[in-house]
């Protein structure tokens, strides 16, 4: 038995293996491009070797003898967290001084400046979709940076040796939640941090919330920032956290038809205005249901020619009633 | 001269009040819930919520007692559905709203003592009592409660299959009760039934 296409490849058999290899090896290489070298790893060993566990050894000139001592917990780097972060491909020196491979490390490396995000994204043709100028523009207007000393940078939620970029088309909607709601939780939820930057005590999180109906549920299923962030069109996430006085607290800003979530946590899943079962918003519905947000176009539209129907027929019969009443 | 029989009982008529005005309010809390509109918001959501949520936990009570009441009391006997025969019997209460009623014919199934509601009633009062009531009371307390609502269904979420059944049957709770008000004007009088309502005696032609 023969396909349409049997005897183009019976002809030219060749040009079809090597179309067939061509992809294929093009596929491996975009993979390959996205993993780190073995030359990466190994060199960064040099420094995980120490900074990649809770403790470290090291000889003594002056006793000889092998002490070890804890690292401090915030200059420990989990390699796995790492190796599958964004920057996964960098090598420790890329970003830190190539001083720190003598050890003891200089004691003047503690005062070294580090990199913030717009320093190597900033201006980058290869990451402009990103809008790195944008989302600092936003940060510096949110209270993040206008309550807090320059202290408070991109690192204090995103973490360069772990963070990954999160909220894709290809994720589950309750995942990209927990990673994102898991960043602010980290000072919010933790009094040390949070008084790593002021005085004030952390506010119970769960007591401020207690007026929203079925919390837990809302935890779950939206980020803090969908309330928190003033929305953005020009960029992805936004960026510009709002004082508590300008939270979101109107439910209809999401449980309605031009609910806030589709300009927000559904952003990247947005495709079209209804989906085609006639769902309004109905990206929302593959992974949960908004009332007010979700209502089904053709349910309301029979809904209201039943209506009609009814009053109709409510009015035929009243007027008959009238007209044929005894006299 | 019409004739005055006594058929509903003090406890009927204050669960029938209760349900009523319960009803009443869960039609227009669910409808704008249904259609909100943060410009112009017909009861702003919260309070919907909050309205919506207190009166079906009130109606669910008052549902109860209509179930004890309904199966301790002889008022239990009025929903007994008789099948032989039924539809016969559908269509010809039917014909007789739709034709005998504009031409002054006697009722074919009158009010008495043993047979209270007419076939048509029967049928749509053991629907609405037993089936549609029954089914937005449990889908309503699982979207109270979402968390114990299968949070898949098939394919889809389990919330949005509840939330689905719930409306519909909610739509259709609607249509029953501006048709029941509307028959409620087909008495000796106009006002006749509202007034059997307060003083339990029906008033036949």
């Amino acid at each position: 038995m023969t396909s349409l296409f049997t005897p183009y490849f019976r002809k030219v058999p060749v040009a079809f293996i090597l179309t067939f290899f061509f992809f294929s090896m093009m596929s491996i290489t975009l993979k390959a491009q996205n993993k780190p070298k073995d030359e990466t790893i190994k060199i960064n060993e040099d420094c995980l070797k120490c900074h990649g566990q809770s403790k470290y050894k090291y000889n003594n000139p002056e006793s000889g003898t092998e002490v070890t001592k804890r690292m401090y917990l915030e200059t420990i780097i989990n390699r796995t967290e790492f190796y599958e972060s964004n920057h996964k491909t960098f090598k420790c020196t890329d970003c830190h001084s190539a001083d720190y491979d003598t050890f003891p490390h200089p004691g003047r490396l503690r005062m070294e400046s580090k990199y913030a995000c717009i320093d190597c994204h900033g201006g980058d043709e290869a990451y402009a979709k990103f809008k790195f100028e944008d989302i600092e523009t936003e940060f510096q207007s949110s209270v993040h940076s206008t309550k807090h000393s320059d202290d408070f940078n991109c690192w204090m939620c995103h973490n360069p040796h772990t963070y990954k970029i999160n909220a894709r088309s290809d994720e589950k909607i309750r995942d990209i939640v927990a990673y994102d709601n898991a960043i602010c939780l980290n000072c919010h939820a933790d009094i040390t941090k949070y008084q790593m930057l002021t005085d004030k005590v952390n506010p119970n999180i769960l007591q401020k919330h207690d007026w929203l109906p079925n919390q837990a549920l809302h935890f779950k299923n939206v980020r803090c920032i969908e309330c928190h962030a003033r929305t953005n069109d020009s960029i992805l996430v936004a960026h510009n956290i709002q004082p508590k006085a300008k939270a979101v607290r109107r439910c209809v800003e999401c449980h309605s038809t031009n609910s806030i979530l589709m300009a927000s946590l559904y952003k990247y899943k947005v495709q079209e205005e209804r989906s085609k079962a006639g769902f309004y918003n109905g990206v929302i519905m593959n992974e949960g249901y908004v009332i007010g947000a979700n209502r089904n176009y053709y349910l309301g539209l029979i809904s209201l020619i039943m209506f009609g129907c009814v009053a109709f027929g409510i009015a035929i019969h009243a007027t008959l009633r009238i007209i044929k009443r005894k006299k | 001269m019409s004739q005055k029989i006594y058929l509903y009982p003090m406890w009927i008529r204050l669960w029938h009040a209760l349900n009523a005005i319960l009803i009443i309010l869960l039609i227009i809390s669910g409808v704008s819930m249904q259609y909100t509109n943060p410009a112009n918001p017909f009861i702003r959501f919260d309070i919907a919520v909050t309205m919506h949520n207190i009166s079906g936990m009130i109606l669910t009570a008052n549902y109860m007692i209509f179930l004890i009441g309904t199966f301790i009391t002889p008022n239990g006997k009025y929903y007994k559905l008789s099948f032989k025969g039924l539809f016969a019997r559908l269509i010809k209460q039917f014909t007789y709203y739709t034709f005998g009623i504009f031409k002054h014919e006697r009722p074919p199934f009158p009010v008495t003592k043993e047979s209270k509601f007419n076939p048509l009633q029967q049928f749509t009062y053991v629907i609405a009592m037993f089936v549609l009531v029954p089914i937005v009371i449990i889908t309503g307390w699982a979207l109270l409660y979402p968390e114990v609502v299968l949070t898949k269904f098939f394919s889809g979420s389990g919330i949005k299959v509840n939330d689905f059944i719930h409306v519909i049957i909610g739509f259709f709770v609607s249509f029953f009760m501006f048709v029941h008000i509307y028959f409620c004007t087909i008495g000796a009088t106009f006002v006749s039934n509202f007034k059997s309502m307060i003083n339990g005696f029906h008033e036949s032609h």
